[in-house]
């Protein structure tokens, strides 16, 4: 059964002063799995955020219907880590967490454990590095044990090192924890190692052109030179991408 | 400047930087305050008119004297009570009135002309016309006071209510941050600055006000003090009352509202 279900027919943003109005999505019509996880690519400017502000519930806006969980735990890993900087990194993620103190303090010190940040527990979130920012913005999302999790690019603007280190932190994280995920990432190499499937939006108005499973292991998805390989069976949408992303 | 080499510079950040510039801060507003009593004794030697110009020390010795008959005590006591309920008042409301007007498109259209209005409107006005209205009472003394100081607060407010992040309150939506977290923990310390800057603004001149207030309708205070001592031409008296409640208000300043600026200051680099 389905656990998220989008049917999107139309989303235009209207003119603002001398921006004339913009019909972003098309018809979008797509549905995933419990557990399932999906990435959603396409050029730069195709609506891929306004998708997963749609599917958040943030922007009610559009034209067609969405299909969430019915508990209604979401997790949202944004651009930006859009963490508090006047509270410290264990007071970011209370602010999302409902239950008693001690419930609460036991799945802090589980996440943090999980994600490699225990000893940052009380330093403030002013104070952290983008890298380290990012990490607390994923933690937050998981703590929730989110049924729903959305991520927008949570990998941008880090080194190449560290963004190799976070995707297989949340290859791990989404083994244990399993929510159905939308991955919107620019980043064919991203998404094929972190996704099940892979989604090619168009240019705007968007659609999906493309749903590509990616029936990799998850050996294969740690070895760099296997994920390479797949990216490049899929080297017509790769091209796609740089080609329109240039144009855009 | 240049310094030649070998020169000792001590550099900021050492233990020795540290406490020389600890030095500096101090050492500067005092030496200043000295300039300034010995530019005050400068002019009453030269006035050579001790009961219009009269020295520092004559003023001292005044303070002492009101002080030890108790005179001084229960008339600052009163003034400052009715600074800190009027400056309750006039934050309370005008925080509430800014945060409204910052958030809300037709409050903002409705009620500017309103703020703009009270903003221009002579604090002398609203305090007579308080005094007519009300009686002279207490609560017409603070209502005026409060009113005066409202606006004020509102227009700061306004601007740190249209300045919160549209990031965060996202965030806390998706994420179904309950409304009193979501007011605590994201919008409130947002807002933190600017509720200060009101506060300190506020303070100078609520309580100079509130001296008028006094002044015009009030049987006790400083400012009832400093009009009687008017009609005797008594300047040493209201030089003692106005130094004694400058001191009393710098010490609020220094004592409540910079330490809790800077603990909510302390998560900022």
């Amino acid at each position: 059964m389905a656990a998220l279900r989008v049917a999107i027919e139309e989303k235009r943003f209207p003119a603002v002063g001398a921006a004339p109005e913009k019909h972003v999505l098309g018809r979008v019509h797509f549905a995933a799995a419990a557990g399932e996880t999906v990435a959603i690519t396409g050029p730069s400017g195709c609506g891929k955020t306004t998708l997963l502000n749609i599917v958040a519930g943030l922007d009610g806006d559009f034209r067609g219907h969405v299909e969430r969980p019915p508990s209604g735990r979401i997790g949202y890993v944004f651009q930006e880590p859009r963490l508090l900087p006047w509270r410290t990194v264990a007071d970011n993620l209370r602010l999302v967490l409902a239950g008693s103190r001690e419930e609460q303090e036991q799945r802090i010190a589980r996440i943090l454990a999980e994600v490699g940040l225990a000893d940052a527990r009380d330093v403030f979130a002013s104070r952290l590095s983008l890298g380290m920012a990012r990490r607390v913005a994923i933690a937050r999302a998981f703590v929730i044990e989110p049924e729903l999790l959305l991520l927008d690019e949570p990998f941008v603007s880090l080194d190449t090192p560290t963004a190799r280190r976070m995707r297989l932190l949340l290859l791990e994280l989404l083994a244990a924890h399993r929510p159905t995920t939308l991955f919107v990432t620019h980043d064919l190499r991203e998404a094929v190692t972190v996704a099940d499937r892979i989604l090619v939006l168009s240019h705007p108005p968007a659609e999906i052109v493309a749903d590509i499973a990616v029936p990799l292991s998850r050996e294969a998805r740690s070895d760099e030179s296997a994920v390479e390989e797949f990216r490049l069976r899929l080297g017509d949408f790769a091209r796609l991408l740089e080609r329109e992303g240039t144009s855009a | 400047m240049a310094r030649a080499i070998g020169e000792t510079a001590t550099l900021p950040g050492t233990a020795a930087g540290a406490s020389q510039q600890l030095g500096r801060a101090v050492a500067i507003p005092v030496l200043s305050l000295l300039a300034l009593v010995a530019l005050w004794q400068l002019l009453a030697w030269l006035a050579a008119e001790p009961r219009l110009m009269p020295p520092p020390a004559a003023v001292f010795a005044r303070m002492v004297a009101e002080a030890r008959s108790g005179a001084l005590f229960s008339h600052l006591g009163i003034t400052l009570v009715r600074v800190v309920a009027s400056f309750v008042i006039a934050m309370a409301v005008g925080i509430a009135i800014g945060i409204l007007l910052g958030r809300v498109r037709f409050a903002d259209a409705f009620g500017g002309p309103w703020l703009v209005f009270f903003l221009n409107l002579p604090a002398l006005v609203t305090i007579v016309l308080s005094y007519i209205w009300i009686g002279l009472v207490e609560t017409a003394a603070i209502f005026a006071v409060a009113i005066n100081k409202i606006p004020n607060v509102a227009v700061t407010l306004r601007e740190g209510a249209r300045a919160l992040d549209p990031a965060l309150a996202e965030m806390a939506r998706v994420f179904n941050v309950p409304w009193p977290r979501r007011l605590r923990h994201v919008v409130l310390p947002q807002l933190a600055p600017y509720v200060a800057a009101a506060a300190r603004s506020g303070l100078a001149l609520i309580w100079k006000i509130v001296l008028v207030v006094e002044l015009l309708g009030r049987p006790n205070g400083v400012g009832f003090q400093i009009a009687t001592f008017f009609q005797f031409f008594d300047v040493a008296g209201i030089l003692a009352y106005a130094l004694a409640f400058v001191a009393v208000v710098q010490t609020i300043e220094w004592g409540l509202l910079q330490p809790v600026e800077r603990r909510i200051a302390r998560w900022r680099r």
